[in-house]
Order: C-alpha cells, then sequence, then structure tokens
C-alpha cells in the first residue's frame, strides 16, 4: 500500500478523533482443559492431548475445570469486576474445522465477570482509567496449518491440517467499554492496556502470559469519528495482534488508515482485520456485521455456575499486590532511578530481583548481577535469565563479593560453576579454589618481593608519589594468579614500603 | 434351546447363577432365534456374535471360579445405536456415520459390560432418534412383531421389537420425547424413561441434550428395575448427572409384588391426556386398568395439567434448537463419511455442504432448518424463550398434580402402532402421536410404559404410561411391577406369550400365502 493512503499520524489526529476497544484473550495455564481432563500442553505431539469430548466426537460431554472457574473469578477481581451470581455457559453456533463441535462453549449473556476497570500509566505520567465490560471464559479453537501455499494462509494452500490439542484449552476473553478521549495516545493506550492485563495475569499466575506463544492475544477496534460529531463511526477490528508492539503499531496504522480513506470520502467497511507483522500493515478480513447471527442459547450440556459469595471473598484474599503498585513500592524500596527500574522491568527480573533481595543481597547488586553478567550468559545461551540461576544462590554469591571472599572476577567464575551445575557458590569457591587469600603471609611475601625486586618503585613510595604503587599491585596480583584482593594489596602494599628494609 | 429366549432376564439370571444354563447356551439361544427371525424382523443394525459368545464363555469362567457376579452377569442385551459402543459401529441410523466405530464405550455401555451382560448387538432407529415409526433410519424399517405391516415405535423401535420377539430380554433404548415409552406401548414390552440426570447420557449421541435421557427396555417391570440398578447412578462426565445416592430399583419393583401395594396410592388420571385422539381400545384398556387399581384400594383422582395442551408446541421447538447445534459436529472433518461436491472447489465448507447434504435423512434437515430458524436472532425469545417458559409452565403443573397423587397415569400413546407409511407425509400427525409422552421429558420426570392389554379393534398391544416425580423413580417399579402382577392374574398369562410367533417356516409360509 502507498503511503498515499495513509494520512500523517498529526493531521489525522486534527481531523479525527480515535475511538478503541480491545478483546484480549489469556489463556488459562490450568493443567487440563476447560471441559475435558486432556492436558492443557503446548508443544506435544499433533492431536495427542485429545478425547471424545475436545475432539467433538458423537456423544461427547463437557465438564467444567472448577480450577478454570477459580482463575477466572481471580482474574475478574484483579480487574475490578463484578462476579455474577449466577453464570452461565452458551453455544456460539458457527462451523469452522478447527472448533471441534462447531459451536464455541463461550458465554453470552451472563458472563462470570463483568464491570470493572484498570487504570493505566502511560509514559508521559498521563493516566488513563480503562473500563471493562466483561470478561467470560470461553473454550479455544484447535490450530489450523495451510499446507502448499506460498504464505502458509488458507488462499492459494493445497489443504490443511487441524491439530486439536489446543481445542478446549481454557480462555477468559476480556472485553472492554468504548475507549473515548484518547486522542494521540491511542497506540501507546493500546500497548500499555494489554501490557497491564498480561502484567497481571502474569502475577496472579492464572496464565503463562507468554504472548509469543499466544497465551495472550489482542484484538484491536477502531473506529473514527471528524472532530465535532457525536457519531460514532464505523470499526475495524484487527484480529490476533500478538506482540505489544504490535498492538501500538497496528492502531496507529488503523487511525491514520481509516484517516486517508474518509477524507477523501470513502467509507469504512465493517470488518476484521489481518494484521501483518512483516509490512506493518492490515489488510481487510471478512464482513463483520453487529447481525453476524451465532444463535446463542444456553449450553445444556453444562449446569448454570452460582459461585459463593464466600468462595469469592476467599479468592479475593489471594489476589497479589496490584502489579502497577507494586512496580511503585519496589522502585522506592530499592532507590533505583528510572533507568535502572525500567532496565529491570523490561528484562522481566522484577520477581528474580525482589527475591534476591529478600535472600539477603543489596538491591544495587542484585540489579547489577541480573541485568549484567546473568542476562548476558542467558542471552548467548537463549534462555530465560531466571532459569540460570535461583535468586538464593545470586545472594550467595554477593554476600562472598561482600565479604571480601570473591573478587568481582572471581564472582564471575562462581557464577558459571554454580550454572553449571556444580554446587552453591561456597561449594563452588571450594571445589574450584577460587577463594581471594586471606591469609596475609603469602600476600606479604609477594610484595616484598615485588618492593624489593623495583627499587625505584619503592624510592617513589616512601617519596609520598602513592599512585606508582600500581606497578608493584599488578605485579602482586599476576603473582598472586589474581587471586589476591586488589584493595587490600594496595593497602599492604604502601604499609610494606614504610616498613621493609 | 428356543425355551431360553423366552424367559425373563431375572429367570435366564437364575438358572445362570445355578450353572443350570451357561451364559455361552443362553447367547448362542439369543443369536440364534436372531438369525432365524431378524432377516425379516429387522430390529439390529449389527450384530456382534462373536464377541458376544467370547464375552459369555469370559462369564462364564469368572463364574465356574467362584467370582461374585452381578445377578445380570451373562445374560444377553441388545444396544440401541444411539450410544457409542468401541467395537461395534454406531451409525445412530445414519448415513453420515455409515460404519463409524467410535474409539470409546458410551457411560451406560462401560457399565453394562462392568456388570457382565453380553451385547449382542446395535439395534435400528430412527435417524439420530427424530421420530415414532422407526421409518427415519437411513438402513430400513423394522418390523413389530405383532403385524408386520406396522411400526415398531420410535425412535426405538429396534430395542422394542428385539425385546418384544425376544431376540434379546433386554435392551437399553434413549428417551427425548418417548422413544423408550411408545416402542415399549406398541410392542407390548416394557420402557422406562428415568428422571433426568439419573443415568448418564456420555456417549449417547445427542438429539436433544436437556432433554435425552438412556433408560431401559425389557418384558417385565422387574426386568427393567435389575437393568436400571446396572446403568443408573452418578457419572463425572456428564455435568447433567444427579449426585444423588439410588435406592434399588429392582427393591422397589419386588415391593410391588407384596399384597396391598397399591393399597391407599393415590392416583392422578391427566385430564388433557384423554378423549378426543384416544383410539377407543386404548381408553377402554385404560380404563379397565384404573378399575383393577380401585379393586386393588388405589385412590383414583383426576387432575388436571392445563399447560400440557403447549407441551408438543414447546417440544418442536426445543428440540430442533438443540438438535440443529447438537448435530453441527457432523461435518466430515474428524469422523463419519465425507462427501465431496460434484462441482465447484474442494474447501472444507464444500465438504462439509456436500456430505451433510447426502449424509442427512430428510426429518434431519427438516428439524435443523426448524432449529437453525428458532435460535436466529431477533426469533430466539419469541420461539426459543418462549418455549422454555412453557417447560416451566409444565413443570408447574407436574408440581401441582404430585401435591395431590403419588404417581399420574395415562395411556403411553394415543393409538396402537400404526401401518408403515400412514404418517410419514404428514410430519404433523407424527409429531403429535407423541402427546403423551412429551411432558415428562419437559419436566424431567421419569415415566415407564407396561402393557395393558390388546385393543379389541386390532389385537394390538396398548400402553399404561406411568409418571413419578423427579428422582421418585423406585415409585414407578413399585406400581409398575404391582399392577402388572394383577393384570397377568387376570389374564393367566403374560402379554406378549400372546405374540404371534415368529418362526422362519411360518413367516416363509405368510410370505407365500400373500402371493
Amino acid at each position: 500500500m502507498a503511503s498515499a493512503e495513509l494520512m500523517d499520524y498529526d493531521k489525522a489526529l486534527e481531523l479525527f478523533e480515535p475511538v478503541l476497544g480491545f478483546e484480549v484473550h489469556v489463556e488459562l495455564n490450568t493443567k487440563t482443559k476447560m471441559f475435558c481432563g486432556c492436558a492443557n500442553e503446548f508443544g506435544s505431539g499433533a492431536n495427542t492431548n485429545t478425547c471424545p469430548t475436545c475432539l467433538g466426537l458423537p456423544g461427547g460431554l463437557p465438564q467444567v475445570n472448577k480450577k478454570a472457574i477459580e482463575s477466572s473469578i481471580r482474574l475478574g477481581l484483579a480487574l475490578g469486576c463484578e462476579i455474577a451470581e449466577h453464570s452461565r455457559f452458551a453455544r456460539k453456533n458457527y462451523f469452522y474445522p478447527d472448533t471441534a463441535k462447531n459451536f464455541q462453549t463461550s458465554q453470552y449473556d451472563d458472563p462470570i465477570c463483568h464491570d470493572g476497570s484498570i487504570t493505566i500509566e502511560l509514559e508521559s505520567g498521563r493516566l488513563v482509567t480503562v473500563e471493562i465490560e466483561r470478561a467470560h471464559m470461553e473454550d479455544d479453537a484447535g490450530k489450523l496449518t495451510h499446507m502448499g501455499g506460498a504464505t502458509g494462509r488458507i488462499q492459494g494452500a493445497d489443504y490443511s491440517l487441524v491439530d486439536y490439542n489446543r481445542g478446549g484449552v481454557p480462555l477468559v476473553e476480556i472485553v472492554t467499554q468504548m475507549i473515548e478521549g484518547a486522542e494521540h495516545d491511542a497506540p501507546e493506550i493500546g500497548k500499555t492496556y494489554v501490557a497491564a492485563i498480561r502484567e497481571i495475569a502474569k502475577a496472579l499466575g492464572v496464565s503463562n502470559a507468554r504472548m509469543e506463544e499466544g497465551n495472550v492475544r489482542c484484538d484491536a477496534n477502531v473506529s473514527l469519528r471528524p472532530r465535532g460529531s457525536n457519531v460514532l463511526g464505523t470499526r475495524t477490528e484487527t484480529k490476533n495482534v500478538n506482540s505489544l508492539r504490535s498492538v501500538e503499531r497496528a492502531v496507529r496504522y488503523e487511525i491514520q488508515r481509516q484517516a486517508a480513506v474518509l477524507h477523501a470520502g470513502g467509507t469504512i467497511t465493517q470488518e476484521t482485520r489481518h494484521w501483518h507483522e512483516d509490512t506493518g500493515r492490515t489488510s481487510a478480513g471478512r464482513p463483520k456485521s453487529d447481525a453476524d447471527d451465532y444463535r446463542y442459547f444456553p449450553e445444556p450440556d453444562l449446569l448454570p455456575m452460582a459461585p459463593s459469595r464466600a468462595w469469592v471473598e476467599e479468592l479475593r484474599l489471594t489476589l497479589p499486590e496490584p502489579p502497577a503498585a507494586r512496580r511503585k513500592r519496589l522502585q522506592a524500596a530499592w532507590g533505583f532511578v528510572n533507568l535502572e527500574f525500567q532496565d529491570v522491568v523490561n528484562s522481566d527480573l522484577l520477581d528474580a530481583v525482589e527475591a534476591t533481595v529478600a535472600a539477603g543481597a543489596s538491591a544495587q547488586a542484585a540489579r547489577k548481577w541480573w541485568t549484567g553478567e546473568i542476562a548476558r550468559l542467558a542471552n548467548v545461551a537463549g534462555v530465560a535469565a531466571d532459569s540460570l540461576v535461583t535468586p538464593v544462590q545470586l545472594a550467595a554469591l554477593i554476600k562472598l563479593v561482600e565479604a571480601g571472599t570473591l573478587t568481582d572476577r572471581l564472582a564471575r567464575q562462581v557464577l558459571e560453576g554454580v550454572i553449571a551445575g556444580e554446587g552453591t557458590p561456597a561449594e563452588v569457591v571450594e571445589s574450584r579454589g577460587l577463594a581471594v587469600v586471606s591469609d596475609d603471609g603469602p600476600l606479604i611475601a609477594a610484595i616484598d618481593a615485588a618492593l624489593l625486586g623495583q627499587p625505584d618503585v619503592l624510592a617513589k613510595i616512601r617519596d609520598g608519589k602513592v599512585q606508582a604503587a600500581g606497578a608493584v599491585i599488578g605485579a602482586v596480583m599476576k603473582a598472586m594468579r589474581g587471586q589476591a584482593d586488589a584493595a587490600r594489596v594496595r593497602e599492604l602494599v604502601l604499609e610494606r614500603a614504610a616498613t621493609i628494609e | 434351546m428356543t425355551y431360553l429366549t423366552k424367559l425373563s432376564a431375572a429367570a435366564l439370571s437364575e438358572l445362570l447363577i445355578s450353572k443350570e444354563v451357561s451364559a455361552v447356551e443362553a447367547t448362542r439361544a439369543h443369536l440364534d432365534h436372531i438369525a432365524a427371525v431378524d432377516t425379516d424382523l429387522h430390529a439390529f443394525l449389527h450384530v456382534a456374535g462373536d464377541a458376544a459368545l467370547s464375552t459369555a464363555a469370559q462369564i462364564d469362567a469368572r463364574r465356574a471360579a467362584g467370582e461374585e457376579l452381578n445377578p445380570l452377569a451373562g445374560v444377553p442385551i441388545a444396544i440401541k445405536d444411539v450410544l457409542a459402543t468401541q467395537d461395534m459401529p454406531t451409525t445412530a441410523g445414519s448415513k453420515i456415520l455409515e460404519g463409524w466405530v467410535p474409539p470409546y464405550d458410551a457411560t451406560v455401555v462401560a457399565r453394562l459390560r462392568a456388570a457382565g451382560l453380553v451385547p449382542l448387538g446395535k439395534t435400528n432407529m430412527d435417524e439420530f432418534a427424530m421420530g415414532s415409526s422407526t421409518e427415519h433410519s437411513a438402513y430400513g424399517i423394522t418390523r413389530n412383531p405383532w403385524d408386520r405391516d406396522r411400526i415398531p415405535g420410535g425412535s426405538g423401535g429396534g430395542s422394542a421389537a428385539a425385546v418384544a420377539s425376544f431376540q434379546a430380554p433386554l435392551a437399553l433404548g434413549s428417551d427425548t420425547g418417548g422413544s423408550i415409552r411408545q416402542p415399549a406401548a406398541v410392542t407390548g414390552s416394557v420402557g422406562v424413561k428415568p428422571t433426568y440426570g439419573g443415568v448418564s447420557r456420555y456417549g449417547a449421541i445427542a438429539l436433544a441434550s436437556s432433554l435425552d435421557q438412556v433408560g431401559p427396555v425389557s418384558r417385565t417391570v422387574y426386568d427393567a428395575a435389575l437393568l436400571h440398578d446396572v446403568i443408573g447412578g452418578h457419572d463425572p462426565l456428564d455435568s447433567t448427572s444427579l449426585t444423588e445416592r439410588w435406592p434399588s430399583m429392582a427393591a422397589a419393583a419386588r415391593a410391588g409384588l407384596q399384597d396391598g401395594a397399591l393399597k391407599g396410592v393415590r392416583v392422578g388420571v391427566i385430564k388433557e391426556l384423554s378423549g378426543d385422539g384416544f383410539q377407543a381400545g386404548v381408553t377402554q384398556r385404560f380404563n379397565e386398568t384404573l378399575a383393577l387399581l380401585v379393586a386393588a384400594g388405589a385412590e383414583i383422582t383426576e387432575v388436571s395439567a392445563p399447560n400440557f395442551e403447549y407441551a408438543v408446541a414447546a417440544y418442536y421447538l426445543i428440540l430442533p434448537a438443540e438438535a440443529s447445534s447438537n448435530l453441527a459436529r457432523f461435518d466430515s472433518v474428524r469422523f463419519g463419511i465425507r462427501v465431496n461436491p460434484e462441482s465447484g472447489s474442494l474447501t472444507s465448507e464444500h465438504v462439509m455442504s456436500a456430505t451433510r447434504e447426502a449424509g442427512f435423512g430428510a426429518e434431519v434437515k427438516r428439524r435443523i432448518i426448524l432449529g437453525t430458524y428458532a435460535l436466529s436472532a431477533g426469533y430466539y425469545d419469541a420461539y426459543y424463550g418462549s418455549a422454555q417458559k412453557v417447560r416451566t409452565l409444565i413443570q408447574r403443573d407436574f408440581a401441582a398434580a404430585f401435591n395431590q397423587v403419588d404417581v399420574l397415569v395415562s395411556p403411553s400413546a394415543p393409538t396402537t402402532a400404526f401401518k408403515f407409511g400412514e404418517k410419514l407425509a404428514d410430519p404433523m400427525a407424527m409429531y403429535i402421536n407423541d402427546v403423551t409422552t412429551i411432558p415428562a421429558n419437559l419436566a424431567g420426570v421419569p415415566g415407564m410404559s407396561i402393557p395393558i392389554g390388546l385393543a379389541p379393534e386390532d389385537g394390538l398391544p396398548v400402553g399404561l404410561q406411568i409418571m413419578a416425580p423427579a428422582k421418585a423413580d423406585a415409585r414407578l417399579y413399585t406400581v409398575g411391577a404391582a399392577i402388572e402382577q394383577l393384570l397377568e392374574a387376570n389374564w393367566g398369562h403374560t402379554m406378549l406369550s400372546q405374540a404371534p410367533a415368529l418362526t422362519p417356516t411360518e413367516m416363509f409360509a405368510s410370505e407365500e400365502g400373500a402371493v
């Protein structure tokens, strides 16, 4: 698409007001699926986690996963939602090969959670409250793989394969109210809102919340109305935007695209749109009208649910501190400047640093190690930093450094040993013989030898030219093969220079 | 060995327990009888002779080893083709499932096997249980053993005909609007629709989820009770399955055989299920039975259920609505036949459409279309929503009636067995035939049909329907067994002993005679 078909962003905002809405699907990390006992597992062999129920075989019947209800209620509570006293499932009827029953078991007029809100903070410090209309439960569809086409899309494919392992995995769909007044911040609001949902789901432990694995998926609704108009414009729904950056880009793109169409006198088609990560564009999907008829009706194979108020209150007590509040508290407690703190947050190391501090390390040292050496090693190994060492191990390592037992350089070697599975830091120090030599005897002998070997340097030191000591320190460290604390060496060099005969 | 097929399940069970007869002998006797008569009757869609004999041999071995077995162990049984069986094709009478062997057993089938019953095969039915005559099976009609030109009822005509023609002492059925009770009535057998939730639906191919219930088919009330005890009870795989502990239905049936079992029992006659539209001989036998009940000390009261008038209409909205959704999974993707379109591209949508067009029969399509329409946006409230309200009103009618009486009775069906083709062209006439049985499904209450004689005008069986409050299934067995005993004492024989003999020779002769 030529850039002429996109209006400059600032001009678009001058002429139109964007109205947003988001539907975020959160895949729950329950052990089993929503309506059967099959494993809810990513990466198993195709169609291995299936049974008559999730394959939609004749005679299969659903059974509700109580843990999924619990997770949904906790998610709803964390989003400030009311938890319905009576809730039920409904069938959403449509034919598609990835939907084994050819209906999705979802919720319609009685969602489990409704009427909540969360407040998000933009980089500018602007606070935006996003109203949540509802959060309802449903089962996921299977996965289609289109074979033989050039693009992996259904168009042009020779045939398609279906893997029903994902079919029946529990989802919570969180639907916002219309978001008005977003203005220039619209793309950032999209990104920040989805990030907040992801963070909440992760903090609750109800989802693995990995966008790259599709645990969190966002459909972004965007419409524009001319400045001064009260009438809502026609919206498009960009489906399955699966990274935070893409949410931001897709919203921005739709604003620019729709503005160009409207400004040229065209009309927006109510439709779904596909987001193309590679080109940064959206393309038309299928027309979607408000009259799409899914022939919803209450699921007769499942009983209505009436979560007791006592249970809901019990679950409320299990809620963790809201992520945003927690971040504020931790930054203050640790005394990190914004840049340091963002570094920790962006590296997904908040939990790791917090646990390391809890294990007795100083906040700065914990940050330095996690975002520095450990992140570097993790990057090389292509794994998550917090999978390499435990906070307790790191705290022990930091304590050894602070006690002077290890230099930073030695500590890095000990870390390698710990990662290699050689034991606790203390055990690695022991087995590799890496401790700083703390018995001054050998050190003093080495220093004396170095001083006497360089009489001119000794003379300079005695003359008060303290910086000359560097040459001796270097020689001593070399003699000690690095196993000496440089600060202590310096101290002793000055001391011996004054007294040596 | 032919006498073995004439025995009730209970009587056969005694011979098996005393080892006078082996399960293999009993099974072989039934298989022989099936071979002799079923080519003509066509109660079975599939007969698993070798598997049945092998199962029977295992039971004999276990019994010989002194193992404690269920009283029904070694007793043969026929299974309606709506129930998933992992060793036999399961088609629900539909072409779309031709040859499909499920990878699992329905819970009731698993329970049968665990109790040591011997599955003989799968019985014919109206496609997806849609019908009252078994004429809607994709695999041909089943004949009524009483009159081969007449329907055996439906949808479970195969199970009822199998039992009534002594091809099996027991069978399993499913009842969505009368599919167990009406075939029982027109074949002179016994059929029970348990309380909704009393028997697991897991593995029963769904017609209308909120109405379907699996139940026993037999020749005596006691046999049905024995089978009910095997298949009933909570199943965690069916979320609508009730969690209560149920009393023994067999014990309840035995209680009905005690002297004075009917004394003081309050029996309600439903005003709305009598009169116009009921065949004279049906009404006559029904009234005679009431007179017997009075003589036995029961108190007869007429009760009104004003909303039953709307039951058929509400049923034919709820059923098609749920069925349209339940049958959506028959799309050729994972199981069943696949039909490619004659023209156009081979997209999944076109293949699904061509498969469903070729695989579903006319009645199934009619109901899918009705249901799809009834659930459509803008029509939901008027149709499905209103029908659900009627359902509540019918439940209230039952509640009010059961405040006054212990059981409700009516004829099981308005007429005796009708002739093939008689109602095929007129769906409404077919639907209205279920007027007596539908209310129990809408309310979820249990119902039983027992034979009460032959209509004088056509010599065909008439059934009495007994209904009890939800979860009071045991009451049906007590009252049913008591009435059955009274009638048989009166007649001096069982009703099915009067059925025309079905031997290959005789049938052959009658075929020749017809020429």
